[in-house]
């Protein structure tokens, strides 16, 4: 049965959300506008914030979240995770958690049943499905099934980069973050250290496509469809590459070309493309986000609001297909100091948590 | 020519354009945003010369030149196709 597009409501929940990535400033972090969003959609009940640093601008503003616990890196494994996670359930209730950094979500995703167990819901993607949208693999899952994706290299020498001499200029990337443009094999070498010293190997090293790029947020109901898609053109760019500012559009083949790889994907959960629509008038998929983008309230403000419907999918309710997006709607970051006392970090920074309220 | 891009265009009075489908915005003036209007509307060449020569001060030869000079324009940014 097809059910009419609807606004999710969340003015009647009773639960705790839990919230990661509450970091903004330069290289802004999508926890606080999830949460904003969620608020937006009427929710009343606890917000707990799941940092990993006591800088974390969002746990100084007042209004954002009730708890703040700070979590163990991802890299210190399942074991020391699922630990804090438990003191943090002896202490507050966590009904439903959204991840929103790229490194944390496999740990959430491979935990999904131990989380399930302790009564913390999630909707996310199956791990298999995470993998197939590596950067790495991305070249060789979808042009095959007709999704255009720049030619792509894998590389993990030096020596590689002075080979594709000839191919300049081209992206060249870390496997988790980090995208630079090289416009010749000395830039290349030097990006290509860079990396390896943050990011380690292998490296990716693309086919620089020219054209324009359109970044979509969509949710995806794990069977090849979609509850809701918001692309948006980057207007504002900062020197980090970061879309600042950007507008929805009103694009049916971006649409379809967006709808296409979620189907083959089969996607469930949040998640960003990056589109670019090239010159020759192809549409090449350069990276799958496995989480909401920073710029996710755009989606809200357009029309659809993507983390209170990933709210109520958790909780495992039927979702109807969120409202058309408007066109033309804008968001532009706006970044403003926050006062607050030190005494805020110094719980932060000596217990590791914070309870507001 | 094909115009159905223009008709997608949002245009407002004060010269300001976006283009739902590219997410691009332009501006134009007044006569610009006129000869638009029209086009999305359907009006051709000789449709539009007839209004811009009751409203503004132009002759035919100098209408010819300005109006070919624009679609260039409007082709050159991808808003209409030859």
């Amino acid at each position: 049965m097809v059910t009419a597009p609807s606004k999710p409501d969340l003015s009647a929940l009773d639960i705790t959300i839990a919230v990661t990535g509450l970091k903004t400033g330069d290289n802004p972090q999508p926890g606080v506008p999830v949460i904003r969003s969620i608020r937006a959609a009427g929710f009343k009940g606890r917000i707990i914030g799941l940092v990993y640093d006591s800088m974390e601008s969002g746990i100084y503003l007042d209004d954002l979240v009730d708890e703040v616990y700070q979590m163990p890196y991802p890299s210190a494994g399942a074991e020391a995770f699922l630990a804090r996670l438990e003191y943090i359930l002896g202490r507050s209730k966590i009904d439903v958690v959204i991840p929103t950094l790229d490194a944390e979500v496999i740990l959430y995703i491979r935990l999904q049943d131990e989380l399930k167990k302790m009564g913390v819901k999630s909707y996310l993607p199956t791990e298999e499905c995470f993998l197939l949208r590596d950067k790495t693999r991305l070249a060789t899952f979808f042009p095959p099934k007709g999704i255009n994706v720049p030619d792509t290299t894998l590389i993990s020498e030096a020596s590689q980069v002075i080979s594709a001499k000839d191919q300049f200029p081209m992206m060249i990337k870390g496997r988790y973050y980090e995208a630079f443009k090289a416009n010749n094999a000395e830039e290349g070498l030097k990006y290509f250290y860079e990396i390896e010293g943050r990011w380690g190997l292998p490296i990716i090293l693309q086919k620089l496509v020219p054209g324009d790029e359109y970044n979509i947020v969509i949710v995806g109901d794990g069977e090849g469809g979609i509850l809701g898609m918001v692309p948006q053109k980057k207007l504002v760019i900062t020197d980090k590459g970061k879309g600042f500012g950007g507008v929805v559009v009103a694009n049916p083949e971006l649409d379809e070309f967006a709808t296409k790889v979620i189907s083959l994907l089969k996607w469930r959960g949040p998640c960003e493309l990056e589109v670019m629509r090239g010159f020759d008038g192809n549409y090449y998929l350069i990276e799958i986000n496995p989480r909401f983008p920073a710029w996710v309230r755009l989606a809200e403000g357009s029309g659809q609001n993507q983390p209170a419907a990933v709210v109520l999918k958790a909780l495992g309710q039927e979702v109807s297909p969120l409202p058309p997006s408007k066109s033309g709607t804008l968001f532009i970051r706006h970044a403003e100091d926050i006062i607050a006392d030190i005494s805020v970090m110094g719980e932060v920074s000596a217990r590791s948590e914070l309870i507001r309220r | 020519m094909d115009f159905s891009k223009l008709a997608n265009l949002a245009m407002n009075d004060n010269g300001f354009v976006f283009d739902p489908n590219s997410g691009y915005s332009y501006t134009s003036n007044e006569t610009g945003i006129y000869i638009m209007k029209l086009l999305a509307a359907g009006k051709n060449k000789d449709e539009i010369r007839e209004q811009i020569m009751a409203e503004y001060e132009v002759n035919e030869d100098s209408f010819a030149s300005d109006y070919e000079h624009y679609m260039l324009m409007l082709e050159a940014l991808g808003l209409v196709d030859f």
